[in-house]
């Protein structure tokens, strides 16, 4: 049975080390291209009519004077007469001809007829939502009333997180040619491997006819696991139009409408803890809306699930706008943010400072060392025992600043994923596995790994990803993907390498294959550099038939390579204009485990980016629908509000990198740290200014209102 | 109104008015997108001008120093001339609304927002997309510097920083960390990559400077 545990880190040449993207350069300069930059010979358009209202029932549809319209190839309507429409934004027909202006001219050509029917897209009040709110039954653990009567202390208090669109900058869409019997998608997906069944599946074509190229996808964010309808028209359009190539992605404005969402989340919570300041009690009455099928249960009370005595309550409240897609972590950020606001809140009641009460309750979490030492490492990294002050303490003339805490915990192991490793006679090695780099950095990470493996420098392999021509691998979602790749890739590196000392053995004296070790470009006896030979003529061996293994990492096995579970712990320092209400981010903090980190660089930039999600997420970034006519009012880049540059102030990251999460093997890290940064800043607002604000994005007027008494 | 020579995004650029600026003015404040909008393309026609269209006419655009041909519609962007027809594809469509600085370009050296621009009025203009100011790939000083700091992920935002990095660079070759943050200001990304991007702008500026 072959070994495939990971080198030791005093071993290691390229894995865990600061490796630079390979596709850096590609990107920055504009050469790197895209499913959506793919311009095949004869390509045409396509454009879509679709729903401006929430909720109307479809009459008639007359398709003719866009068929006629100049330049259109091909008019498909993908809605029926008498279909009701249940959003905004929902496509009704589809067009394809030589340009895009005239695809465009031709969609205003369909006329539609609509009966209009009521809608409801207001989710911030559980009480109005009516029958548009099902309960999901109340969860009781230990005795809630009890617990609420020998408190010694209580708070309550009411949060909210808006709808957030993903805002993918590349639109969902994709490049696609139905050609006789094959049809071929330059894609933009999470889920390479998985695409053909999926589109195979809306055309009743065998997936085995469908190629899916794709070497660089921009955006996802979890809402790119689906060919979706508009892969499904844009294929049936090549087809009507003789099989010419037709490029269709979303305008900005029904992306945003359409294209996933983030569901909202609010909570009425009641918390209770005793003298020493222990967390006794959870209440909470939670709903949610990511569209018409509602919005789900959130994982609260979060992290600290241990707490003794709870009572919960859900509703998933149905609304007229575009459904839900899974977002980084999905329902982590909104329970983090529901979970540490309430714990903020009681600290204050009490008058304690919070760091103290967060140490205080570890205990009720699954990972009480873990985040005992994360709390302490972020507040030396924040200086919050210098800084610290009490609500409302810490101003300065108009400006009061705050500190602020937020927790995150995820799983993150493996998905299932198989890789081939080829060793040719020349010394050439490749490496082809069907998963897809979001941007992660899974190209680097899977050829630190190949070469580290076969003790080659990086340039020694050649890697190839994003294609279903390859075995097959998972979705990229949840953090998987790191573990998964990783693991196959190891395993068919190791078991190749295995393969070429048994043919190379003979030559060294018949030292036992499993004697000789690879590395530095040589292949040679454990502990013996000189008695061996290069690499290249190592391969030389191999005669010209070349080793060809596959690797697969089972999820169910993963042989000590990739496990699952984190915890995490982010604090924010602000700055708020108490005349204004302008909230500035002065600091932000990560202390995030992670387990063996491939590429400290990239799993960096992860984090990074991820805080700078939630600062816009806190500050910004909200989903805004107009009541009355349902419609969704900034779907656009304007005012669906994203941080600039200039907006994140400065930002830390500790990775927990040492021998002891090492050992766990890989753990996936696109989740977790986008967890907690908004209950980070949120309770450091409130910190700042003395109340609480209770729903983000911490906007101006919110800040004010907060400040004045009022609700808004 | 000024003509694109006077204008563009570049923090310090005189005419105009910003958009951070008019949110300003009218209150709503919030996420930077600081940059000051592009008032009128090219008036090269003046009171003659001529009418175009509606069909399709044929242009010429001067792009890395080709004359490149093309037929479009008047109404066609610059951008949508330059990923389409012409086949350079490093500017990004995004927000296509003159936001998000993914289709940044150089026009006569300053930059621009390729979306909002019609083709045909960008022909007499020089235009640099980011093919042709990174023509040299391997010895970029801010192409490495990029790489260096991992300033990018997915990378679809990443050639529209690349050109305002570069117009930053070269109307101010010594920008303080300030200075490099506002520059960058006109464009906006969704991975969250900004750390990179400020570190590696800032590099490259010193490296520039030796």
């Amino acid at each position: 049975m072959a070994e495939y545990a990971w080198p030791k880190m005093s071993e290691r040449s390229l894995i865990g080390k600061r490796i630079s993207r390979l596709d850096g350069a590609q990107k920055a300069g504009g050469r790197a291209k895209y499913g959506s930059d793919q311009n095949p010979q004869r390509l045409l358009y396509a454009a879509i009519l679709t729903s401006p209202h929430a909720r109307a029932k479809l009459t008639s549809i007359d398709l003719s004077a866009a068929k006629s319209s100049p330049g259109v190839t091909a008019v498909i309507a993908v809605e029926e007469v008498g279909k009701e429409v249940q959003w905004e934004g929902t496509i009704l027909a589809a067009v394809a001809a030589e340009t895009e202006l005239q695809a465009r001219d031709a969609v205003r050509k369909i006329r539609v007829e609509y009966q209009v029917l009521p809608h409801v897209v207001k989710d911030d009040d559980v009480a109005k939502a009516g029958n548009n709110a099902k309960p999901a039954g109340e969860q009781v653990q230990g005795d809630p009333d009890a617990a609420k009567s020998s408190a010694a202390f209580t708070s309550q208090g009411f949060y909210g997180l808006p709808v957030l669109t993903h805002c993918c900058l590349e639109p969902h869409g994709q490049t696609v040619q139905w050609s006789g019997n094959e049809i071929t998608v330059w894609s933009s997906t999470q889920a390479v491997s998985n695409y053909a069944g999926d589109l195979g599946a809306q055309l009743e074509v065998p997936a085995t006819s469908i190629k899916v190229h794709q070497d660089h996808i921009g955006g996802g964010f979890g809402s790119k696991f689906q060919s979706d309808q508009w892969g499904a028209f844009c294929a049936r359009l090549s087809k009507e139009s003789g099989g010419r190539p037709v490029k269709f992605f979303h305008d900005r404005n029904i992306e945003l409408m359409i294209a996933g969402n983030r569901p909202s989340h609010y909570a009425k919570v009641t918390v209770g803890a005793d003298a020493s300041g222990k967390i006794t009690l959870w209440e909470s009455e939670s709903w949610s809306s990511g569209g018409i099928g509602g919005g789900n249960i959130p994982p609260i009370p979060y992290v600290f699930t241990k707490i003794p005595n709870q009572r919960k309550n859900h509703n998933a409240i149905s609304t007229n706008n575009g459904g839900q897609r899974a977002w980084r972590a999905p329902n982590h950020p909104q329970a983090s943010y529901l979970t540490c606001c309430a714990m903020d809140d009681l600290a204050a009641k009490m008058g304690k400072d919070p760091l103290e009460l967060f140490l205080t309750n570890c205990e009720l979490t699954t990972r009480e060392d873990a985040y005992r030492r994360q709390l302490n490492k972020a507040a030396k990294h924040i200086d919050w025992t210098s800084k610290w002050k009490g609500r409302g303490k810490s101003r300065q003339g108009y400006l009061a600043k705050g500190l602020g805490i937020g927790v995150n915990t995820w799983g993150g192991a493996g998905h299932e994923s198989t890789a081939t490793a080829r060793i040719h006679p020349d010394g050439t090695v490749e490496i082809e596995c069907g998963t897809q780099d979001l941007g992660t950095g899974t190209r680097t990470i899977m050829t630190q790994v190949a070469a580290d493996t076969l003790g080659l420098p990086m340039e020694g392999i050649r890697l190839k990803i994003g294609d279903n021509a390859y075995p097959a691998s998972g979705g990229s979602g949840g953090s998987t993907t790191v573990g998964g790749v990783s693991s196959s890739t190891r395993i068919a590196a190791t078991d190749a390498l295995n393969l070429l000392f048994e043919k190379v053995a003979p030559s060294l004296d018949n030292a036992a294959p499993g004697d000789l070790e690879a590395k530095n470009g040589r292949v040679y006896v454990k502990g013996n550099p000189s008695k061996g030979m290069s690499w290249a003529e190592a391969c030389k061996k191999l005669g010209v038939a070349p080793i060809e293994v596959q690797g697969r990492n089972n999820p169910r096995n993963p042989r000590g390579l990739n496990t699952g579970g984190v915890a995490g712990v982010q604090m924010a320092e602000v700055t708020v204009d108490m005349e204004t209400g302008v909230v500035v981010l002065d600091k932000i903090v990560a202390v995030q485990d992670i387990g063996l980190v491939v590429n400290p660089k990239t799993a960096e930039s992860q984090v990074y980016g991820a805080m700078i999600m939630n600062v816009c997420g806190s500050l910004y970034e909200e989903r805004v629908v107009d009541q009355i006519t349902g419609r969704m009012l900034n779907a656009d880049m304007e005012f669906y509000k994203l941080a600039g540059a200039p907006d994140i102030g400065e930002m830390i990251c500790e990775l927990e990198v040492d021998e002891e999460n090492d050992s766990r093997g890989i753990i996936g890290l696109g989740e977790p740290p986008t967890v907690g940064g908004l209950a980070a800043i949120g309770n450091a607002v409130a910190n700042a200014i003395g109340v609480r604000v209770p729903m983000v994005p911490l906007t101006p007027r919110r800040v004010l209102d907060a400040l004045n008494g009022r609700n808004s | 109104m000024s003509s694109p020579k006077e204008t563009g995004k570049h923090p310090g650029a005189e005419a105009g008015v910003s958009r951070r600026g008019f949110l300003e003015v009218t209150g709503v404040g919030g996420a930077v997108v600081g940059t000051v909008v592009l008032d009128q393309p090219a008036q090269a026609q003046g009171a003659g001008a001529r009418a175009l269209g509606p069909g399709a006419v044929p242009i010429t655009l001067n792009v890395n120093g080709k004359a490149l041909k093309a037929t479009v519609e008047p109404r066609m962007t610059l951008l949508d001339t330059l990923r389409g027809p012409l086949d350079h594809t490093g500017a990004k469509r995004v927000c296509d609304r003159g936001t998000c600085g993914a289709c940044t370009v150089m026009m006569d050296g300053k930059s621009v927002y390729a979306c909002t621009i019609l083709a045909i009025d960008a022909q007499g203009t020089k235009i640099e997309t980011v093919e042709g100011l990174t023509a040299d790939l391997k010895n970029d000083v801010l192409i490495n510097a990029f790489v260096e700091h991992d300033a990018e992920q997915c990378g679809y935002c990443t050639p529209g920083f690349m050109v305002a990095a570069k117009a930053l660079l070269k109307e101010n070759p010594r920008p303080t960390f300030a200075e490099v943050e506002a520059g960058l200001s006109g464009n906006l990304c969704r991975c969250g990559t900004y750390v990179g991007l400020r570190k590696a702008v800032l590099e490259a500026a010193q490296k520039g400077r030796a």
